[in-house]
This record gives C-alpha cells, structure tokens and sequence, in this order.
C-alpha cells in the first residue's frame, strides 16, 4: 500500500520509494530506504502527513507520500 | 599569534546557529557566499593564543551536492580554507545526525564533533557513552548545551587541539591504549571497500582525499563525477549508491547500539503541542489566530511606545531649532534642518517600536519550531495553488521584510516555484509599509484605524494567493515538487538568537533612516525648494511640484492626482517608509506620527479634496505597487535576470494601478 494511504499510528516499514533520482536521494538521506520502520503521526485527507522516521519528525506532501510503497511491521 | 579558521557545519534544526551566536554575539559579519545567495556568516574570536575564525555553514543533511546549500557547505569543508570542522549534532536524535558525521570523517579533514542539546538528552532520560562513542569515530567528541552556554570553551579547545594534533586528519579509531582497531571510521562491505580501492588507484595523481572521491564517483555525486571525469562503467553496476547508504545507516545502528543507554522517551511536550497544531482545521485555526496575534501585538503595543519616542523627537527638534536661532543661522538653513531632515529621519523613527516588535514575534516563531508546521498547515491550501507548503515562510517573512524573505524563496527546489515567490512575496506587506498605514489610517479612519490598517494585510495575502492561483492555472507543465519539511522539537526560543536575529533588523532599519531617508530628504527638500528661477519658498513653483503634477495625470484614476502624492510614491520607491517621511516634508509638517502633525495634516489634505477613499487607495496603491530598490536588487540577484526583476516591477505597479483605480471607480458610485 501506498504512505498516503496507510492508517496513523501503525508500524510501517518502507519497501520501495518510486521518484525521481533527486527526490529519492533526499529521502535516502534522511534514513528513508528499504525496510526502515516508520510511524504516520498525523494525517490530513488530502494525503499531506506527519511521519516520524529514524527519531525524527518530517511532514510529506501527498504528491510524495503517494510514491512510497509501504507494508505493515 | 596563529590564525585559524573553524567552520562550523551541521544538519537545519541541530542548533548550530545557536552555538555560532554564544561564541560570536552580535558581533558577525553576515555576506554571500560569492557567486550564491547563500547567507555566510562570520566573526572572529581569540583564544588560548589564536585568533580564530569561525564560519558558519548552511544546514545540511549531507555532502552530496544536489541543493545550492549542500554544494555551497562542501566546497568550502573541501577547501584548503578551513583548518578545522566542527560537526554541530542533536544530540537528542543522533540518528540522524551521524550521517553526516559518517561523511565528514570521510573528508579526512582534523573535526570535531560537538553534541549539542545534552540538556534534552538529560531530561529524557538518555545516557550516551561519550567516550565510546569517540573511540568508535575516531575523533573527539564533546558535548556542549549552545542555549545555556555550557561547554563551549571545551569544544573551542578540542578544536584547537585538532589543528596542532598532525595526526588529526587519520580519523582512525583507537581503543584505551591508543591502539588502532581500524584504519576508518566506517568500514563497508568487502564489495565496496574493493571497488573504492580499485577507484582510488583510477583517480588523477595528486587527488586530494582519494577515498571521499572514490565514494562519492560511487554515488554518482553530480559535482564529482562532473569534475573528475573518471570512467568507471566497468566496475559499478548501478546498485552501489544504495548499498553505501544503506551500510551507513546500519553502521549508526551500530554505533547507536553502543553508545545509546537509558530507554529513548520521545519528547512528550512535542507530541503534545503537536496533537493540537498540526489537527487538521483546529491547526489552520490555530494558525490564524498566531498571526493575528502577532499584528495585534505590532499595532497596538507598537503603537503605545511609539507615543513616547514622539515626544523625545519633538523635544529634540525644538532644542534643535532654538540652538540654529541662537547661533543666527541664516532662514533657509534652519528650515533644511528641521523640515527637511528632522522631520524626514525622525518621523521614521517613531515607527521602530512597531517594527522591532513585528521582528521579535517572527523570531520567537521560527526559533520555536513552529515556523515549518505552518508549512504543513498551509501545504493542502499552497497545493491548489501550485506551490509547496514550504513557499509559505518565504512569504509569511515577508510581513517583516521582503529582503530575507526573497532570499529565503532559495529553499524551494524548482526555479519555477522560485521565481513565483519572489513574485508574489512583494504583495505581503513588508514593515516598512507599516508606517504608511499608520499614518493614513489614523488621520482618515479614527475608530477604524486599526481595521482599515488590518485589511491591507488580508488584501495583500489574498491577492498573492489569488494570483498564485492564476498562474497555476495558466501553467501547461503542472510539476508538483512536494513538501518535504523536518518538524523539529519544540524548545524554548533563546533569547540570545532572537535578540542577534531583531538586531541585526533594526540595525538595518537604522542604517536606512541614516543613509537613504536621510539622503531623500535632503534630496526633497532641495527639489522643492528649487525652481527654474531658482531658490523659491513657493513650492507650487518648485521642481517637484513640476515633476509631481506630470505624473499626478496618470494617477487621477486611482484617486490619487495629486502632485505631493505623486513625489512621494516616486520618492518612496528608495524606501517604502520615505512615503511618510515626503508626506511629511512635502506638506511642511514637523512630527507627523503625533496627535497635532495628523491633524495639521489631515486638513491640508482634506483642503486639497484629499478623503478616506483617497486615504484608502493610496494604502492600497503602497501595498501593491513597485517594492523597494533594495528589494528589486534582491529579485535580481536570486533570479539572475534583470529581465524578470524588471518585469516584476512592472507588473506589480500595473496590479497597484489596477486595483486601486477598481476601488476609487467604484468607491466614488457610493461615497
């Protein structure tokens, strides 16, 4: 399932990231790679959410969110 | 006596600015990087026998060079510049933090890492292995508290230390007994360590930090690969970019798992405010209510002390005029004097409470944290409109200044979304408008003053987010680039960072009342106190009013065909205050922001068939049109093209034209 459309407060852990080179690179950065566990904080319907990743907090637009496949933990 | 330079490098959010100002004060020098509009900041301390500089580097997540920031951060960390880094990590999540500590051990260079906020870590309840954690690393590691000013001499020793030590650049981990366990900090798979070996050997002779060069080919580092144009396509298979950052963060995991003890409690009081904040509606609420907040505080606290600094500059303009009278200067001197530069300087600096309090409020919300949930608040509203949540703090500091807040428009990744900000952020109504508000306000709309000076920012706001929907629509290539936004911790704002943030403003209001006010109104004066036939006290027949009434033609539509306004808005165009200041001048009236200037200028105006509709339009007119030289010089420097500078210019004095003339026309039918 897609980060946009995953439910808050549940264990995820991220499987694949399908963006751009320059996009990935700066989620990869951040800790943001395969099989890395994160929270979804807080959520607003359009997509736009709070994660928590690796100890630290990040807001993602949905057009983001939408491209990252996620799995429950 | 040595000289050094440190340069101080560390992720956005980690405190380093912070750390920079203990050791510094107020006492910087803030340029460009040259060729970039990235902010450097520099000052000079001196210690234990060195005079050190210190250099404060952009916030950055890592070395790759793919934002102007990260390119800006390594060139110099590379340099031969800098004899000493000093990694400034939160230590309250050092997860992260490491990756570019990982990084920068790579560099070779002599670093030190300072863990900053330890007080946090303390209260949560986290122990860190200190000296496990700089055995591992291999170089020394110090903690320090930037906001409380704990350990500072410290780290500036064991940065100095560093520079002496000509060992310090090995980054090889030691145990107790100085033995070395590994040659590097961070070892990776036998694969990669055999590819890096194998690059090292392909590089150019002489290549300075051959292994840093040999990761970054491997990542595909746009920079490197562009200047050291090695071919390496029969040794990469493409998946080595990932593997390396992958074994990095398995490596903090690490090194986390050693130096990590005591359970990692989140940050409860975050979570808390954040469960509020960032809820949906109850969030953009909340929002709302900041700002308004913040114009209230500016408006009527502003207001209260403005009313004293009156008085002091009335009492020194007429101890002024008296001393010239004692000292038989001639007529036209004394007049100079008090009607032309008093009265041009001092009326702007009455209006210094209101814009160092206008200043103290935006710093105490960036410094908080709160600044990047407005981000998130606002991004579903920015999408609409085509932009990232994150364009929405180069816009909202443009209520305190439309320089900074150009500059900031640097932080959105596409040039598209750039150069909408930097054409839209003019249209949110900078401080220095303010004043003019004030005054018109006050003398057309009494009891209203406040509401008519309120619905400038509203106006304002509205137009941008209006036009910024336009262009959206009228755009083909609809390319989202999305927000991505960390939301730091919230923590006490430091009194010492808002304090250097405010006065490096006012000392900017300041220097502009003494420089370019200060030139425009002696410029005024001698224009209006000069015809064809030369000196005259008739300023009908001067050459302002000559230059004044061929444009005041243009601006009969708008309600503004006056040739006093029409000078003042060209004068205004140096400053946006200098409208009040010429206002001032050009009607001959001594203190204008006090009870007794308004009026006395109130009815020269409503002599001349001046009304509030008039007073309303020509607000509206200051909030739209042409936005300062200094300003304009910024939108040609961030957009390097003095074409879209100028068409920027020229569309937002079309826009203050437009609207205004809409509200006159229409203003007239009922009024």
């Amino acid at each position: 399932m897609k980060l946009s459309e995953a439910s808050k407060d549940c264990s995820l852990v991220v499987k694949s990231i399908d963006l751009d080179e320059q996009a990935r690179n700066r989620l990869q950065v951040l800790g943001m790679i395969e099989n890395t566990p994160v929270t979804i904080l807080q959520r607003k319907g359009s997509g736009t959410i709070i994660i928590s990743l690796r100890g630290s907090r990040f807001a993602l637009g949905s057009g983001m969110a939408g491209c990252i496949e996620v799995d429950y933990a | 006596m040595h000289n050094l330079t440190v340069g101080f490098i560390g992720n956005p959010n980690c405190g380093k600015t912070t750390l920079f100002n203990a050791y510094t004060g107020a006492n910087l020098k803030v340029a460009n990087w040259p060729g970039v509009t990235v902010e450097r900041m520099e000052g000079a301390i001196e210690s234990h026998g060195h005079k050190i500089r210190v250099v404060d580097l952009p916030g950055t997540y890592s070395l790759t060079s793919y934002t102007m920031e990260e390119q800006v951060s390594r060139d110099f960390i590379m340099s031969d510049e800098v004899d000493v880094v000093v990694d400034v990590a939160d230590a309250s999540s050092l997860e992260r933090s490491l990756y570019l500590t990982l990084q920068l051990t790579e560099t070779g260079k002599p670093m030190v890492l300072a863990l900053n906020m330890m007080d946090i870590v303390n209260k949560r309840g986290i122990e860190l292995d200190l000296h496990r954690l700089q055995e591992i690393l291999g170089i020394p590691v110090v903690p320090v508290t930037a906001r409380k000013k704990v350990g500072l001499k410290s780290l500036l020793h064991a940065a100095l230390h560093q520079h002496e030590d000509e060992h310090a650049s090995n980054h090889q981990p030691r145990n107790i007994n100085s033995e070395t366990i590994r040659d590097h900090a961070m070892i990776y798979s036998r694969d990669i360590e055999d590819k890096i070996k194998e690059i090292t050997t392909r590089l150019p002779e002489n290549t300075p930090n051959p292994r840093w060069t040999a990761l970054a080919l491997m990542t595909k580092d746009p920079l490197t690969v562009q200047r050291i144009p090695v071919d390496l396509s029969d040794l990469l298979d493409g998946t080595e970019a990932n593997d390396i950052i992958n074994q990095k963060y398995d490596a903090i995991q690490e090194i986390l798992n050693e130096v990590m003890l005591g359970k990692n409690s989140s940050d409860s009081l975050t979570e808390k405010i954040d469960s509020i904040v960032t809820k949906p509606f109850l969030g953009l609420f909340v929002f709302l209510l900041l700002m308004a907040g913040v114009f209230f505080l500016t408006f009527s606290l502003g207001d209260y002390l403005s009313g004293y600094l009156e008085e002091v500059i009335s009492w020194f303009t007429e101890l002024i005029g008296q001393t010239l009278v004692g000292f038989h200067a001639s007529e036209w001197l004394i007049n100079l004097i008090c009607d032309g530069i008093i009265s041009g300087v001092g009326g702007i600096l009455t209006f210094l409470p209101n814009i160092t309090i206008l200043f103290i409020a935006l710093a105490l919300l960036e410094d908080s944290g709160y600044m990047s949930r407005a981000a998130y608040v606002m991004n579903d509203i920015m999408e609409k409109l085509g932009l990232s949540g994150r364009a929405f703090i180069p816009m909202v500091l443009g209520f305190g200044c439309t320089v900074p807040a150009i500059m900031a428009s640097r932080a959105l990744e596409s040039k598209k979304d750039r150069r909408r900000v930097m054409l839209l952020t003019p249209f949110m109504s900078c401080s220095a408008k303010l004043p003019i508000y004030i005054l018109f306000a006050q003398m057309f709309f009494s009891k209203y003053a406040m509401w008519a000076a309120y619905s400038m920012y509203v106006i304002g706001l509205l137009l941008a987010l209006l036009l910024a929907w336009i262009l959206h629509k009228m755009d083909k290539d609809r390319n989202l680039h999305p927000l991505l936004i960390e939301l730091p911790a919230y923590k006490m704002p430091s009194a010492h960072t808002v304090f250097i943030y405010v006065w490096e403003k006012v000392k900017d209001f300041l220097t502009k009342a003494g420089t370019t006010i200060f030139l425009a109104s002696i410029l005024l004066w001698l224009l209006m106190h000069f015809g064809w036939g030369g000196y005259t006290e008739d300023v009908s027949l001067s050459l302002a009013a000559i230059l004044g009434k061929g444009l005041a033609v243009l601006l009969i539509p708008c309600g503004l065909g006056y040739w006093q306004i029409a000078v003042a808005l060209i004068a205004g165009l140096s400053a946006k205050e200098v409208v009040v200041s010429s206002t001032a001048v050009l009607f001959g009236i001594s203190n204008v922001n006090s009870f007794g200037g308004m009026a006395q200028l109130h009815s020269e105006l409503s002599a001349i068939g001046f009304g509030p509709l008039n007073a309303y339009c020509m607000m509206l007119f200051c909030l739209l049109y042409i936005p300062c030289t200094a300003a304009l010089a910024t939108i040609k420097r961030e957009s390097n093209s003095r074409l879209f500078a100028f068409r920027t210019a020229l569309f937002q004095l079309g826009t203050a034209w437009l609207i205004s003339t809409i509200v006159f026309q229409i203003g007239s039918l009922f009024l």
